[in-house]
């Protein structure tokens, strides 16, 4: 079973980036599932661990619901990352959450960007603020990123012709993605530490 | 089991007061501390090393060894010694000095440091942290144990030659505990040389400690100095204790609430339930430091962090009585009825003194004396 988590930073409720985060998520799942890949979905709302990402901010480690949705994400085969766009930017609260991650986390993990806002104007912010984070992170990232403004949800429903389109054309990458990788968790060094003498040979 | 205190020596205003104390008071409390702490009946003090504000912590052998001069029984240690960008050569010379001053009451916990401007201002990178961690202490180990030194590394002048002086008291060097928070590499360096692990243990949650201990042990066994029940184990503690745990809870908040390290984050409930922090009566204490025990097997010190926070030097007096008369008693008691035979005591001069005699005395006894063996004796002293 391909597990995908799905991140969303969305404060209001009901929450527009949430309602993207689960179109991203169930596309993912269909697509999978039409190539012959069980997945499932579960979305961690940011709302809730505000205080915890915090306090993991100051302290150094994620406590309680934080910690779960840490290891959810660590675990996950791949993320569906979605911000609402403040300030000309994702949000302090989705940038904290992936701050207080342990290095590493998202490397080489398939990883599928959305955000929304009031107007259309901000759609860039995907590829000139977000797309660097998760290239920092070292996250491989589909080439689709889905960027919904308040018309997009129009006609009230999701299953407007450009948005829904964007949306199958991204999660078909993210399918594709996480076929190609296959399940791939990175090394525990708890598990398998580092020999000494290799640790020596190797200064 | 041994129990004792650490400090970072942390320049802190007091939150209740707004006063912070000058370097000068700060210095002489960190004295009153320790002799406090032997008065007490405590076994260990152990002194931060620090090379920026807020903190009083540099030179720590010299803390150390004034201390020493007042004290006749408590073991002298560090928490930590920087071996990422300290000079082996002057760790080797300056706790060798302070055996010879002490009679031997000095072991040492080395730690990496984790303020960045630390590893320029003494010439190093600090992503380099972990090699210079393996490799300065590689040096020093042979520094302790061979009286001549031929040695070329990354990070120092290569060495021809050169005897490190003086000699460990009774050719037995401090023994070493290797301290890290989160690095699988250091409880992999404690484990290959035999040496003691302590796991910083205060600011992280139980189930972290536990995987680092865990490992530690495990990788003991497998570098052949015993089963992973005997490998040294020491943790960190913090309390803070009145009669009635109301009171203290009350008193310790505001100090809790500013903390440098976790201050106007989580709560003090929260930080209490996720950390080893115990705030309440010496009974509560009692109860919660005999846990740590459940997750990392029985172990030998415990250090506990009493004078931090801005806390006044009277509350921290205040503090080591409640730990020494109250807590302490118990817990030896307790800990020492429920540890096995073969686990053993954490090593002291003495003890490494007689176990270094009684290996020399069965290799004599293993074989016939012939030539080579005298030699190889002879050497060693």
């Amino acid at each position: 079973m391909t597990t995908i988590a799905v991140v969303s930073a969305g404060i209001s409720v009901p929450s527009s980036t949430r309602i993207l985060a689960d179109s991203l998520g169930s596309a993912t799942q269909r697509r999978l599932a039409a190539l012959g890949q069980a997945a499932s979905y579960d979305v961690i709302e940011l709302r809730g661990l505000a205080h915890l990402v915090t306090d993991n901010a100051l302290t150094g480690f994620p406590t309680g619901a934080l910690a779960d949705a840490v290891r959810r994400v660590s675990e996950a085969d791949a993320v569906i990352a979605v911000t609402p766009i403040y300030t000309g930017s994702y949000s302090g609260l989705f940038k904290t959450f992936f701050d207080v991650l342990e290095d590493g986390t998202l490397a080489g993990k398939p990883v599928l960007m959305g955000a929304t806002a009031g107007t259309a104007r901000h759609s860039l912010v995907l590829e000139f603020a977000m797309r660097p984070l998760f290239a920092y992170l070292r996250a491989d990232v589909v080439p689709t990123a889905v960027f919904a403004a308040s018309e997009d949800f129009g006609a009230g429903s999701v299953r407007g012709s450009s948005l829904s389109d964007r949306i199958d054309r991204a999660a078909g990458e993210l399918a594709d993605k996480v076929l190609r990788r296959g399940t791939a968790l990175p090394a525990d060094p708890f598990e398998n530490p580092t020999p000494f003498e290799d640790l020596l040979r190797d200064i | 089991m041994q129990f004792g205190i650490f400090t970072v020596g942390d320049l802190t205003p007091d939150p209740t007061t707004g006063r912070t104390p000058s370097e000068h008071e700060r210095i002489r409390a960190t004295v009153e501390i320790a002799k406090k702490a032997e008065e007490v009946g405590l076994d260990v003090v152990a002194v931060g090393e620090h090379h920026n504000p807020p903190f009083v912590a540099s030179a720590p052998t010299t803390t150390l060894a004034y201390i020493g001069a007042q004290t006749e029984r408590v073991i002298l240690s560090t928490s930590t010694t920087l071996i990422t960008t300290t000079d082996p050569v002057l760790i080797a010379e300056s706790y060798a000095k302070l055996q010879h001053l002490t009679d031997g009451r000095v072991d040492l916990m080395m730690g990496r440091g984790n303020t960045g401007p630390v590893y320029p201002w003494f010439g190093k990178d600090i992503r380099d942290g972990i090699n210079l961690a393996i490799e300065n202490y590689a040096l020093l180990h042979r520094l302790w144990r061979e009286d001549v030194v031929d040695w070329e590394g990354r990070f120092r002048t290569p060495l021809q030659g050169f005897t490190s002086t003086p000699r460990p008291l009774d050719d037995v060097p401090p023994f070493v505990w290797h301290g890290s928070i989160r690095s699988p590499e250091i409880a992999e360096q404690a484990a290959y040389y035999g040496d003691g692990f302590f796991a910083n243990h205060i600011f992280w949650p139980a189930s972290h400690t536990q995987r680092m201990v865990s490992l530690y042990r495990r990788r003991f066994e497998h570098y052949g100095h015993g089963s992973a029940d005997q490998a040294v184990v020491g943790l960190g503690g913090q309390v803070f204790m009145r009669p009635n745990s109301q009171d203290a809870v009350r008193e310790f908040r505001p100090y809790f609430d500013n903390a440098p390290v976790y201050g106007h984050g989580p709560s003090l409930e929260d930080f209490t339930r996720e950390t080893p922090l115990t705030v309440g009566s010496p009974q509560q204490v009692i109860e919660r430091t005999l846990g740590f025990r459940e997750y990392v097997g029985d172990y030998q010190r415990q250090l506990f962090l009493m004078d931090h926070a801005g806390l006044p030097l009277k509350t921290v007096l205040e503090q080591l009585d409640i730990l020494g008369e109250e807590v302490v008693p118990v817990l030896r008691r307790e800990f020492a009825a429920l540890k096995p035979a073969h686990v053993p005591d954490a090593p002291t001069h003495a003890s490494l003194v007689a176990a270094r005699d009684a290996a020399d005395d069965s290799a004599v006894e293993a074989s016939p004396p012939s030539v080579e063996l005298v030699e190889t004796t002879e050497a060693k002293r």
